[in-house]
């Protein structure tokens, strides 16, 4: 037994010297890396290579549950944090909580990781980010999805320290539910969501009121299943970790179209991309809104199933924020997506560039053009104010 | 009867490993293989760290003009991530309290499931039970106000303990009375424990006023377990070893625990000599789910370091410990000892997984996966001897192979 363990190592080792350990040695200059990666490229893979940052300056990342690969909301703050790295060739460090229980103990290592700005990605890090800014002030936080904390109930001082990245994503949300209401065949929508969280709400409240706009201007009567603005209920993915839940998804996109939705509009993360997987499975007769980024990039192979997506541009306001923190121009006041400052949208139409009809389009820029103006009043209550 | 001879058939490997005492040189054994089982996890860890690092096993594709950038670059990375595993669990005050706060609900649970092991029952429910525990003990730590800690600490964990219990009784009177199989029912105990939570969790029994996502309020600060200030180190742990003692002492000082243990090695024997298979079955259950039970409760009443407070109820708030409850008690062998070191060995993995995680930036599931492979290296032993020879030649004639394979 001893012999045949052996051999059987021997044989592996020398084959795998002889396949593999001829090449030529790379004439490798330090410091430039050999190929830029994209950023939606990049995010999959944890380990980072310290390639010798010009600046002594390192900026981290905590996710939210789904990991940084979620394709969605993670991978889009995760794409600032990549961008970072390589055009202000900062260290980077990131860590992934997959629960509650994650938050404070992976804010405490990013600190005791000796960051000097620590990015916290959604509102569920609050309490977390809130506790470590007052403790740190050296260190500084920034938060996707959560205001900038007052320094104590009340007040309208700041903790200087912490800046808030918020998105007022009901108003692409809208573009997207008016775009969905014109492409319906069957003259019903569907939503879900990962979860009942108002950052995900306001998705499905902007999403129900562009459908209700485009009823209204066009006088037909599409139906939105899965949320109800007004009972502020609907349907959401099942299960422990509910952002994660692939196949939750799937079944709840899967209800919606038995239901008779032809258009879905997945507002879950990771979870979604089951919903994708739905559409993609109808042979072309639903398709999908994707939230968060360009769907058509960052989960290429649904794309023929994608007619748009919502994006909220927290990779921009990541790289902003970690460059300000870097230049030393870093303030508390948050950050506020919105369409007037192109930190939330529509995406392309890609594929569907050609069945989206012109009169569509002229009305969504129109739309556009009223939000941004005012003459058209978005009632989410999951608004930031 | 009759079921149980099925279920006889259906099992042939019942669960508490370990006879009352082995033989000096079998435990020597046991105790080199349980060690040599770390070595090679490690190993193993390491090779796929590198495996998986495409940067570092690029390297390795020019092995022969240079040998010692590939060498160089898999030193690198292993040394970096395993000194931030040794950092971050042993390497400071701090780090060594973390590691008691991580272990402490896993030597609880542990105890649960080792405690069944015994019983020759396989208590895969701690996972439901620790719900349980977790959903009372932060219900009584929020609602009840203005109580002094040294009662309202109790209350919440007797109260956990109660809810584990029954939700451990369940399993064990399904058992007991219809011959239902206890892996089956608890592990389905646990989709209706993790499935309840979540209902609660939108009804204003747990939730947070004001939330519409699903969290609950924060602990009053009086169930708060109280803590070394600036440390980990909570009163939790030593809840922890008081009930590895407990369940010393009920095993092998009691008669309750002589029936437990007499049933788990042959319920035939044990019903011939006139005990109660059944009730004892119920009753071991019922313990074990109050020790699960009482390691939900240290998940929501023990605060983090940051916030000062404990993490809010919410879906995952007792994250696996039902799971690695049950490598815990396998890798302590069903004994209350070894169950505190199998917690604290991977409460240790659990804190310093995290700090190679955020400094060495190795992926958290590597922690995972050099636990799995010590547990399947433990629980494999004639694998190991097969690996390292030496053990097997130098105590020649005995069958060591088969006696290790029941330690």
């Amino acid at each position: 037994m001893k012999k045949s363990l052996l051999k059987l190592a021997s044989v592996i080792g020398a084959s795998a010297l002889v396949l593999a350990g001829c090449a030529e040695a790379p004439n490798t200059t330090p410091g430039e890396p050999t190929a830029a990666v994209s950023p939606t490229d990049a995010t999959s893979m944890a380990p980072s290579d310290s390639a010798a940052p010009a600046a002594d300056f390192k900026a981290c990342m905590v996710s939210d549950a789904g990991g940084f690969d979620d394709k969605s909301f993670n991978e889009t703050a995760y794409a600032g944090l990549t961008r970072a790295k390589e055009e202000l060739k900062v260290d980077t460090g990131q860590i992934e909580s997959n629960a509650e229980s994650d938050f404070a103990p992976n804010v405490q290592s990013m600190i005791s990781a000796d960051c000097d700005i620590v990015v916290t990605v959604g509102f569920a890090l609050a309490a977390a980010t809130e506790a470590a800014a007052k403790q740190n002030p050296d260190v500084k936080f920034a938060i996707v999805d959560n205001g900038s904390f007052p320094v104590s109930e009340g007040s309208t001082e700041l903790v200087p320290n912490a800046k808030g990245l918020i998105f007022n994503t009901a108003e692409s949300s809208f573009l997207g539910g008016y775009l969905a209401a014109s492409m319906s065949q069957t003259g019903k929508v569907g939503t879900f969501g990962g979860a009942k969280y108002p950052t995900v709400t306001i998705f499905m409240d902007g999403f129900a009121q562009g459908v209700a706009h485009f009823n209204e201007v066009k006088g037909k009567s599409v139906q939105v299943i899965g949320w109800d603005a007004e009972k502020q209920d609907g349907q959401f993915v099942p299960g422990n970790d509910p952002f994660g839940n692939i196949d939750g998804g799937k079944n709840t996109a899967n209800t919606l179209i038995a239901q008779g939705a032809d258009i879905i509009f997945p507002v879950a993360g990771p979870a979604g991309l089951g919903g994708l997987q739905a559409a993609q499975a109808s042979g072309g007769k639903v398709n999908a809104i994707w939230v968060d980024t360009d769907g058509c990039i960052s989960a290429a192979e649904f794309c023929p199933s994608i007619v748009s997506s919502v994006y909220k541009g927290m990779d921009i306001a990541v790289f902003d924020a970690i460059k300000a923190a870097m230049d030393g121009d870093f303030t508390a006041e948050p950050y506020v997506g919105t369409l007037e400052n192109g930190g939330t949208g529509l995406s392309e139409f890609h594929d569907f560039d050609g069945k989206v009809s012109a009169e569509t389009k002229s009305e969504l820029d129109k739309l556009k053009a009223d939000i941004i103006a005012g003459t058209i009043k978005i009632t989410s209550k999951a608004q930031p104010s | 009867m009759s079921e149980e001879l099925v279920e006889e058939k259906m099992m042939p490997a019942t669960p508490a490993p370990v006879p009352a005492r082995a033989p000096a040189s079998r435990r020597w054994v046991s105790l080199v293989v349980t060690l040599i089982s770390f070595v090679l996890a490690f190993v193993t860890g390491a090779i796929v760290m590198v495996v998986a690092d495409p940067e570092v096993l690029g390297k390795f594709a020019y092995f022969f003009n240079a040998p010692g950038d590939a060498l160089g670059a898999s030193w690198d990375k292993i040394s970096t991530a395993y000194s931030a595993l040794l950092r971050g669990s042993v390497g400071s005050w701090l780090a060594i309290t973390e590691t008691t706060a991580q272990a402490a609900p896993l030597i609880c649970a542990g105890l649960g499931v080792a405690l069944a092991f015994r019983a020759g029952l396989f208590n895969i429910g701690a996972q439901g039970q620790a719900i349980w525990g977790a959903i009372f003990g932060a219900w009584i730590g929020f609602t009840i106000k203005g109580l002094p800690w040294f009662i309202h600490i109790p209350i919440a964990l007797a109260l956990a303990m109660v809810f584990g219990a029954l939700w451990g009784a369940i399993a064990g009177f399904l058992k007991a009375k219809t011959g239902a199989h206890e892996v089956i029912v608890t592990i389905m105990l646990n989709y209706i424990a993790l499935y309840m939570l979540q209902f609660l969790l939108t009804t204003p029994m747990l939730q947070q006023p004001g939330r519409s996502d699903p969290i609950s309020s924060v602990v009053e600060f009086s169930a708060t377990m109280p803590r070394l200030a600036g440390t980990r180190l909570t009163l939790g742990f030593f809840i922890a070893l008081a009930a590895a003692v407990a369940v010393w002492w009920l095993l092998e000082r009691t008669t309750l625990g002589f029936r437990i243990r007499a049933v788990g090695l042959n319920p035939h024997a044990a019903a011939t000599a006139g005990m109660s298979v059944s009730r004892t079955t119920i009753v071991a259950m019922a313990i074990a789910g109050s020790l699960a039970g009482l390691a939900g409760a240290q998940a929501v009443l023990t605060p983090t370091l940051l916030t000062g407070f404990p993490t809010q109820l919410s879906l995952g708030i007792v994250g696996t410990v039902g799971f690695d409850a049950i490598t815990v008690a396998l890798l302590g062998r069903s004994r209350p000892l070894g169950v505190v070191l199998a917690g604290l060995l991977f409460g240790a993995l659990k804190a310093g997984g995290l700090t190679m995680a955020a400094e060495a930036q190795t992926p958290s599931d590597l922690t995972n996966l050099i636990q799995a492979l010590i547990v399947l290296f433990v629980a494999a032993p004639a694998f190991v001897l097969w690996l390292v020879p030496g053990l097997r030649e130098k105590r020649p004639g005995a069958d060591i192979t088969a006696k290790a394979a029941t330690a």
